[in-house]
């Protein structure tokens, strides 16, 4: 019998709607695996092996019925910042210990509405922050990807490196994960696997745990574009519990492959090309470039002129806001608590045991660029910087830009335990430079996988769209699949 | 800008974090660092700017004003460290 595992989430739903296999079978296949992998991946920090049979029975009993969803018995991984009900929900932190909520947040009920199998939650960065999953409570994740000939850990970006590291392990059909500055875009192209952040308020940020809330987007990671546009699909809602989500019927995603880029105009932003850049980064660019071409869309080249700053305003925005969103965490209402002499010592001490080091740098950074005297030179004037950027993407879509093509990361995945990046945050930090300016201005991005390195590891590609314009990413995304190839590690685990 | 060992301390105090001397030291290295970073977004000319206040241009969606939830008092004090008929315990705060 062939590996269930290896199907794609089209592939799955075509044999279980043909009742060529059952529900039943590919999840128990995605249970053997994890069990066999996870030990040496680490990607799942807690596996619902009863909850998964049960809604597999049930998915099986529906297909039967012909009542089938859209993602009926397809099993998925679900990052540990999404709020599920009765199941460990920790956001991979020591302070939410025990913590197992009595509801469902939005994204996840509409993956169960539609049939979805939930198979576990996913390893990531404590509450999101960092972009190698090392930040965990749980240790970090290792990236199914080696260099070749080599046998050295590598990370598998953050912050949902739990998620990217099982789509491309084949330890879960597909995953959800959430992006504030590239969480979802660094993972997908250190594992060759597809991700898309979508614009804000597409997805409902309800019920999941908050880091930057104006910067919060959730999203899915997928094996390839199409799996990434049916997931999202079910994820994108209209949600009255979230004032941000907006107000827009969800499109057929997955309607837009295949449709022809003729006449499309792809921007080319020449601020993108940095300094230090490796040759083989720009090359992929290049190709990626010379594919859309030939595939009818012409290259035009755009001025982002803002883009530099985008990375500093982020790391005192996205603090800021992680410094009010993580003061709930206080040792009174969930989670972990460490006595004291009296409540502020009792605060101070659950605090300091309860969150990591990053953690608590940010929220560090947040607490000082907030406090009096310094507002405005910061946190101000990092908002003025914000609307900037956010003017450079109108610009550039006003004069005709359809999309526009970066790279997705300025290296390909690098070790575990890093000395260099481990000794200065603010290197770790620029992992992020093409990525965060797209959360800054809340626009939808997608990394697709476009090649691998001279070391074998995956490289990605990113577009950038319009508000709204997700069709035009997958479609573009697509094509760029299309003339790459796909990529899979060879198995170590 | 950049802070020394009393702010950091006194930042911590703001943050409800207690931080041992050692460590404190530490993150005053580490956040000069950071802000020396994002020190260059004073060179950025902001006149006549507005600051972002919302990244989509949408009006905030307001429900209507109704209990439409409640009654679940067993939920919410179900994951406390502490609790008591309902309440969350908490060390002693009033003389």
């Amino acid at each position: 019998m062939t590996d269930l595992t290896r199907l794609t989430i089209a592939e799955a739903r075509e044999k279980l709607s043909a009742k060529e296999i059952k529900a039943v079978e590919l999840t128990d296949a995605y249970l053997s695996a994890i069990e066999a992998a996870n030990p040496a991946i680490n990607a799942y920090i807690a596996v619902t092996p009863e909850k998964a049979r049960e809604m597999a029975k049930a998915s099986d009993e529906r297909i039967a019925a012909g009542k089938a969803g859209a993602l009926e018995g397809i099993p998925l991984g679900i990052k540990d910042l999404f709020a599920t009900e009765d199941v460990h929900t920790q956001a991979a932190s020591h302070i939410l210990d025990g913590f197992r909520p009595k509801y469902e947040s939005t994204v996840t009920q509409n993956l169960w509405n539609d049939g979805a199998v939930m198979l576990g939650k996913l390893n990531m960065d404590e509450f999101a922050m960092g972009s190698s999953n090392e930040t965990s409570y749980y240790g970090p994740v290792m990236n199914p990807w080696r260099a070749t000939g080599s046998n050295a850990d590598l990370v598998p970006g953050g912050s949902s490196g739990g998620s990217a590291a099982a789509v491309a392990a084949f330890l879960c059909a597909g995953a959800t994960a959430t992006d504030t500055g590239g969480s979802i875009r660094q993972p997908a192209a250190f594992t060759g696997t597809v991700g898309i952040k979508p614009t804000y308020g597409r997805c409902s940020r309800w019920g999941v745990v908050a880091y930057a809330s104006s910067l919060d987007q959730a999203g899915p990671i997928a094996r390839d574009v199409r799996d990434a546009a049916i997931l999202l699909k079910s994820m994108a809602s209209v949600d009255a519990k979230d004032t941000t989500s907006v107000d827009l019927p969800v499109p057929d995603y997955e309607a837009a492959l295949g449709q022809s880029l003729k006449g499309m105009r792809i921007g080319i932003p020449r601020e993108y090309r940095v300094d230090g850049m490796p040759d083989e980064i720009e090359a992929l660019w290049q190709q990626g470039i010379a594919w859309l071409k030939d595939a009818g869309a012409e290259i035009v080249d755009i001025s982002l002129p803002h883009t530099k700053y985008a990375l500093p305003a982020y790391y005192i925005i996205s603090p800021a806001e992680a410094s009010s969103n993580l003061a709930r965490y206080d040792g009174v209402r969930y989670g972990l608590r460490v006595d004291g002499k009296d409540i502020v010592d009792m605060y101070e001490k659950t605090r300091a045991a309860g969150f990591g080091t990053e953690v608590k740098r940010r929220i560090m950074i947040g607490t000082y660029v907030l406090s009096a005297g310094y507002y405005d030179a910061y946190y101000l004037q990092a908002q003025k910087v914000r609307t900037l950027i956010k003017r450079d993407f109108e610009l550039a879509f006003n004069a005709g830009v359809d999309a526009i093509l970066t790279p997705a990361t300025p290296s390909s995945a690098f070790g575990i335990a890093d000395e260099d990046l481990a000794a200065d945050p603010v290197k770790m930090y620029l992992n992020d430079i093409f990525t965060v300016t797209v959360n800054m201005a809340g626009l939808p991005g997608l990394s697709v996988p476009a090649g691998l390195d001279h070391k074998g590891l995956p490289l990605g590609l990113q577009l950038i769209g319009k508000p709204f314009e997700e069709e035009t990413l997958f479609k573009t995304a697509h094509v760029i699949e299309k003339a790459a190839g796909r990529f899979s590690p060879a198995k170590w685990w | 800008m950049s802070v020394d060992l009393a702010t950091v301390k006194r930042v911590a105090r703001l943050a409800r974090i207690a931080v041992s001397e050692e460590e404190a030291n530490r993150m005053t290295g580490e956040l000069n660092g950071i802000l020396g970073f994002v020190e260059q977004l004073s060179e950025v000319n902001v006149d006549g700017v507005e600051p972002m206040t919302s990244v989509t241009p949408m009006e905030m969606r307001k429900r209507e004003d109704i209990v439409n939830d409640g009654n679940k008092a067993d939920d919410i004090v179900a994951n406390a460290p502490a609790s008591d008929r309902n309440f969350f315990q908490v060390p002693k705060v009033v003389e």
